[in-house]
């Protein structure tokens, strides 16, 4: 049971209070990374307001709830703004964002003891690997609940990523669902000109994997779309959602581009933005 | 110089395997994961008693790094095997990210450590995972002596709770600790007691350190002989009451003199009670094809070099 249940109106209103918080909290210490976190709030508001069965009394071993991974760490403004709001910890505390003695490290971490965190991340690559050993372990606790893991589609350049894709559909590791944040970018220019991927979905499905694919900024695509992913795990094969997603979605100035990947925007342009991201009753921290 | 008899001698990766077959049968978190090794780790029976425990990860062990890390999570306890180079070098930033960091139970299992491995040649003696391995915040490292001490290390941190890098070898050699010992992570144990000079040694030197001290004592040395099973965190009382009766050290390691057990003594002595000391170890070198005998005359890991250490250590006390 998902302790928000929210409403796909009430969703939308929260994405817009956390793209409020993420600009916010990176324009503060005037570092972090705001593009990918802004791409990806839907989809965060989505599981912990909406789709997945979990406490906000966090406890590390997370038996008897859905399990979450962020694999792509650098976008951690979504993740403490959503944690903040779902009820992991006050919101306040997202003014300590990068801070000197902060629990809200640039990258997740466990060191600090911050709640709703499970594993540190930030070096790309390894949160397909650890969400796979989560789920294992499930299964060996006969724990019906899922794990869920977000990666970023830049982070696939790293081979241990694949290792892990080859693995998981070898062992019916399907009590996993695996996203990948289809954005096109990563900090030296688009994903295709970088190092182009071809084409995903015919990739892991030939590694045997359930792939799904997704919108991730439209909740009426996007919430059965999660759904369908659930109703298809428990199968025999890991699940993966290929979601598309716009880099700096509800910024104009920050949206079809790599350039707002790593920088915090000035005192003007958080204005603008906060002016793009309205809340009907925002409560800012 | 106290006498110590064996009557057989065994690998001290046998003992990993023993020790993993006792946890599988009194611990049911215990879980095993292999990055296609289970012969060379000798996991076959803790895999035929547990099959449903164990995970065969094949030759990925970034990813097995990371699965280990993940089933820590439900409250499993990894025990991670491959060759001592592939656990750690390869592994160094998932490990140090999502085990070290993250604080996860994860025990790092080791075997072919060192130059004893032989034959396979550098690529695979890795000779600088003691010092990789403890520099790491978090991570407990330890390097058994023999058979019997690698099979009670093994249980011993099942019911330690954080990570641990355990390494052992390949080559077979005297088994001459107590099959009922109890392992205590952080103690070291005394093996001789001396004055003359103090030799800290670790892993397959151990024994070795144990042949020089006889060595020692028929040229009239009392050599005190210490196995610091445990590399960190390091005995540091043990080691000071030590050097406070000897004035004078030796460490012994199959390992690079850069970053090894050496160093944490030195470290430790120049904090508190600078003394002479004499490294027997590998010289920023990488190793080369050869028997493991062999491999360890040509790179000074011999009874005899303990021996001319412990000389000229002595020498330079007088001095």
């Amino acid at each position: 049971m998902n302790p928000h249940n929210k409403s796909t109106e009430e969703l939308k209103q929260i994405a817009s209070q956390v793209r409020r918080d993420i600009v916010r909290m990176v324009h503060a210490v005037n570092s972090g990374h705001p593009g990918g976190s802004l791409g990806c709030t839907d989809y965060f508001v989505s599981l912990y307001f909406k789709v997945m069965n979990y406490s906000t009394d966090f406890k590390m071993d997370g038996q008897g709830e859905d399990l979450f991974f962020l694999s792509n760490g650098h976008i951690s403004p979504v993740f403490y703004s959503t944690l903040a709001r779902a009820g992991f910890f006050e919101v306040s505390e997202l003014a300590t964002f990068r801070k000197l003695n902060s629990r809200l490290q640039g990258h997740p971490a466990t060191e600090e003891g911050l709640p709703g965190i499970r594993v540190a991340s930030g070096s790309l690559g390894q949160g397909l690997s650890v969400a796979i050993g989560a789920a294992l372990a499930k299964k060996l606790n006969n724990d019906p609940n899922l794990v869920y893991v977000l990666m970023g589609d830049g982070e696939l350049d790293e081979g241990q990523v694949w290792e892990a894709i080859m693995f998981a559909p070898h062992n019916k590791v399907d009590n996993l669902i695996a996203t990948v944040d289809l954005n096109g970018q990563q900090i030296d220019g688009s994903t295709d000109e970088v190092l182009a991927h071809g084409d995903l979905r015919k990739k892991f499905d030939a590694f045997g994997w359930h792939v799904l694919e997704a919108d991730g900024n439209n909740f009426e695509t996007l919430l059965p779309a999660l759904e369908e992913a659930k109703a298809a795990t428990g199968k025999g094969k890991p699940v993966l959602i290929l979601m598309n997603t716009e880099m700096g979605f509800g910024v104009d100035f920050m949206m079809g581009s790599h350039k707002w990947h790593g920088i915090a925007p000035n005192d003007e342009q958080l204005q603008i933005a906060l002016q793009q991201l309205s809340v009907e009753a925002a409560s800012d921290y | 110089m106290k006498e110590y008899s064996y009557s057989e001698k065994k690998d001290t990766r046998s003992g990993f395997g023993a020790g993993l077959l006792e946890l599988g049968r009194k611990n049911p978190n215990v879980v095993a994961l292999c990055a296609d090794l289970v012969g060379s780790l000798k996991m076959a029976d803790f895999i035929k008693e547990n099959p449903e425990r164990f995970f065969q990860i094949g030759i990925a062990e970034a990813n097995m790094m990371g699965i280990a890390a993940g089933l820590t999570i439900g409250g499993k306890i990894p025990f991670t095997g491959t060759f001592a180079n592939f656990s750690t070098g390869r592994v160094y930033d998932q490990i140090r990210q999502s085990i070290a960091y993250s604080g996860k139970n994860v025990k790092i299992c080791a075997s072919h450590a060192g130059l004893t491995l032989g034959e396979d040649g550098a690529t695979h003696q890795i000779l600088e995972d003691i010092g990789m391995m403890k520099m790491l915040p978090h991570m407990t490292v330890i390097n058994p002596c023999d058979y019997n001490q690698t099979k009670a290390a093994t249980i011993a941190i099942a019911d330690y709770e954080g990570p641990v890098y355990l390494r052992f070898g390949r080559p077979v050699i005297p088994v001459f600790t107590p099959a009922d010992q109890k392992f205590e992570i952080g103690k070291a144990v005394m093996l001789n007691e001396g004055t003359d000079v103090s030799i800290f040694a670790t892993g397959h030197l151990v024994w070795k350190a144990i042949l020089a001290g006889h060595i020692l004592a028929e040229k009239g040395i009392n050599a005190e002989i210490i196995n610091i099973h445990t590399i960190k965190p390091l005995d540091e009382a043990a080691v000071l009451a030590s050097v406070a009766k000897t004035g004078c050290v030796v460490s012994a390691e199959e390992h690079n003199r850069l970053g090894g057990l050496g160093d944490s003594i030195a470290q430790l002595l120049v904090r508190n009670t600078p003394l002479p000391m004499e490294y027997v170890a590998t010289d920023d070198t990488f190793g080369e094809s050869g028997t493991p005998e062999q491999l360890m005359e040509k790179y000074g890991l011999s009874e005899n070099d303990i021996v001319a250490a412990a000389e000229r250590v002595i020498a330079r006390k007088k001095a």
